[in-house]
């Protein structure tokens, strides 16, 4: 087997480098100290992104794949020189973040290589052969699987917020190597237009107060929107008022909508599903407002409140507004 | 237009029960249904072929009693179902599922679209659907919410969030596209829809059936380039909570003290 070191697929998002490329370093620092093997990154990505911090953040190699082809991020061209540069230079692992669009990048580099691909990993380790052990959850949270790839490279998509970033010491020297490109035009998909509309990033939020089917009627979702911009914060909501048309899915919380992990998290009138649960319960400070008692919500809340929202909402509306002293 | 609908058949992940000893979804505790993601996939199948005109063919690779979804998507308005079924296809991990499903795909043949679901509640990894665009050469886009347009040789879509913005994507048919659930508001089948659902042929494929297209290495268990190694149950995730009742201000304080340093 040729396979060695560790390979950081970076990802860059507005013309800098995205945080998620500096956890995959603090944990890919972590893994190195068990393999004793190098740490490079990857960035393929238009020109003019400042690499150096890649560097400083421990890779000891950093590939830039450059050109403006890759401006607007689309997979098939992308995964065309990813999967010619593994070829080449053939890394044992390779760290993906779990973005959207490491989420749909990964498995067409897996397929193109032939090799297994663990998603959404939580925790990563290296076992007493030299391999990969890839943790994640499985089945609603219920179990932790963990999974070996055998063969090469073994690959895996890591959640973002997951890790904490790596460290940063400017004092190491940059060490970037351009590559050409091995392709550079796709006749099979073409990017019409980037847009952003423009919305609060839950996912980016450090508060969130969330609303859910404690809210009876889409009017009534103003004090919660009234409670987040008091406190400086994003709304968020419950399945079940997106299903009711109360909200848009932008601010879903959960399985099947945002990740979220602010350091304090208001549920108002959340029951605490699994599925509700499994998009925030790694919030720093969870707080429950609900008017039952045996709610599962409480149990993951650091702090609960039994009680009507309708009444508890407007009543620290009304007083953070008086208080002006309390910032 | 030849659309083909990726739909999974997975376990009520709200009823289920979990043997936490076993690590194991019991899954004779709870009925099996298609995967909620995948029913908006089956739906903007149906979508299309309104619009566009259109044969919409679903396909479940599966146990013999998935045909129960087959039956399900005919009646959401599928004009076709194939079952893939075999036993040496049990205990496959994406990559041997996206090898068997672009197999058939091959050996079925004309498909212009593919459409399948975000992602399986149980499986839960986004990863079969490109996987089958990979193995079949041919382009995808995932996250999609819209379908601005189709041509005989292009679509173009929307894209909910990809590096932070919304993107419009032009493909060459044929392509695969993974939906949100944002994409359209599924509607319930007819009654009529249900009562011809019974009587319908579903078409099974076996194993045998893809001999030119596939091999038995590449399926199933021995196809499966990951294995689960351990299986661990989680600590529960709960934390040591104070609950207030009547003590309004007392919670009034916490939350100012809690959010202090994340004002922003
Ligand atoms: C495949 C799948 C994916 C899913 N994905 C998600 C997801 O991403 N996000 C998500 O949230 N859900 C998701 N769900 C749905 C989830 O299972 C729950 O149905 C949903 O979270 C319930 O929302 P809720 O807590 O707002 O409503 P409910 O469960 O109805 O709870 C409402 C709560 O409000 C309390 N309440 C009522 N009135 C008041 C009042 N006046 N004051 C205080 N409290 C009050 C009640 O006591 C109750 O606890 C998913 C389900 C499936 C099957
Ligand atoms: N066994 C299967 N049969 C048919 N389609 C599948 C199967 N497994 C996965 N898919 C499709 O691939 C999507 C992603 O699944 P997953 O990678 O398991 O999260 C699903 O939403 C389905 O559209």
């Amino acid at each position: 087997m040729d396979n060695i070191g560790i390979l950081i697929l970076a990802e860059h998002k507005n013309g800098s480098i995205h945080k998620i490329s500096y956890e995959l370093l603090g944990k890919a620092k972590e893994l190195a100290k068990e393999l004793h093997e190098p740490i490079s990154c990857l960035m393929v990505g238009p020109t003019g992104i400042d690499l150096k911090e890649l560097n400083q953040r421990g890779a000891e190699t950093v590939y830039y794949i450059k050109s403006n082809v890759f401006s607007n991020p689309e997979e098939y061209l992308y995964k065309k020189n990813i999967v010619e540069f593994i070829h080449e230079r053939k890394p044992k692992i390779v760290l993906i973040g779990a973005t959207n669009f490491g989420r749909s990048l990964a498995p067409r580099i897996a397929a193109a290589l032939k090799t297994g691909l663990t998603a959404d990993c939580t925790d990563l380790k290296i076992d007493e052969d030299g391999n990969l052990v890839q943790i994640r959850p499985a089945f609603s949270d219920n179990i932790l699987a963990h999974i070996k790839t055998v063969t090469y490279p073994q690959i895996a998509t890591i959640r973002y917020k997951e890790f904490s970033e790596a460290e940063k010491d400017s004092s190491i020297k940059t060490n970037i190597i351009e590559i050409k490109t091995y392709m550079d035009s796709c006749s099979k998909s073409e990017v019409l237009k980037m847009f952003s509309d423009e919305k609060d990033d839950i996912t980016e939020a450090q508060i969130v107060v969330a609303a859910g089917r404690g809210i009876r009627k889409k009017e009534d979702l103003k004090m919660i929107q009234d409670l987040a911009d008091k406190l400086g914060g994003v709304m968020g909501a419950s399945r079940a008022l997106v299903d009711a048309g109360m909200v848009s899915s932008a601010y879903q919380v959960g399985y099947s909508g945002n990740r979220v992990k602010p350091k304090v998290y208001i549920a108002c009138g959340i029951s605490g599903a699994p599925q509700h649960l499994a998009g925030m319960k790694e919030s720093g400070t969870i707080i429950a407002i609900n008017s039952d008692p045996s709610a599962p919500i409480f149990s993951i809340a650091d702090y609960g409140y039994v009680g009507d929202i309708y009444e508890i909402v407007p009543q620290l509306i009304r007083d953070l507004s008086q208080e002006e002293t309390w910032n | 237009m030849n659309i083909l609908a990726l739909v999974k058949e997975v376990p009520d992940m709200t009823k289920v029960n979990f043997d936490c000893e076993r690590g194991v979804v019991d899954r004779s505790s709870a009925e099996s249904e298609i995967n909620p993601f995948d029913i908006n996939a089956l739906q903007t199948a149906v979508n299309i072929k309104n619009q566009y005109g259109a044969k919409v063919s679903v396909l479940t690779m599966g146990p013999p009693k998935a045909e129960k979804s087959i039956r399900d998507a005919y009646a959401r308005g599928a004009d076709e179902g194939i079952l893939l079924t075999d036993r040496k296809f049990g205990g496959a991990d994406t990559c041997a599922t996206a090898m068997t499903l672009s197999a058939v795909i091959k050996y079925l043949g004309n498909f212009n679209l593919i459409v399948c679901g975000e992602k399986s509640v149980d499986g839960d990894t986004a990863q079969v659907g490109a996987e089958v665009a990979e193995f079949l050469d041919i382009p995808h886009a995932y996250y999609v919410d819209k379908i601005i347009e189709i041509t005989n040789e292009n679509i173009t879509v929307e894209i909910e969030e990809i590096c932070g913005s919304k993107q419009i994507r032009k493909m060459k048919l044929p392509a695969l596209i993974g939906v949100t659930k944002n994409i359209n508001h599924p509607r319930l089948p007819t009654v009529n829809r249900k009562l011809e659902s019974l009587e319908i042929d579903v078409k099974t494929i076996s194993l045998e059936d893809l001999s030119d297209y596939i091999s038995e290495e590449s399926t199933g268990f021995k196809g499966s380039p990951t294995k689960v190694s351990k299986i661990e149950i989680p600590r529960t995730i709960k934390r040591e909570s104070l609950i207030l009742r009547d003590d309004y201000n007392s919670f009034k304080e916490i939350i100012k003290n809690e959010t202090k340093g994340a004002r922003r």
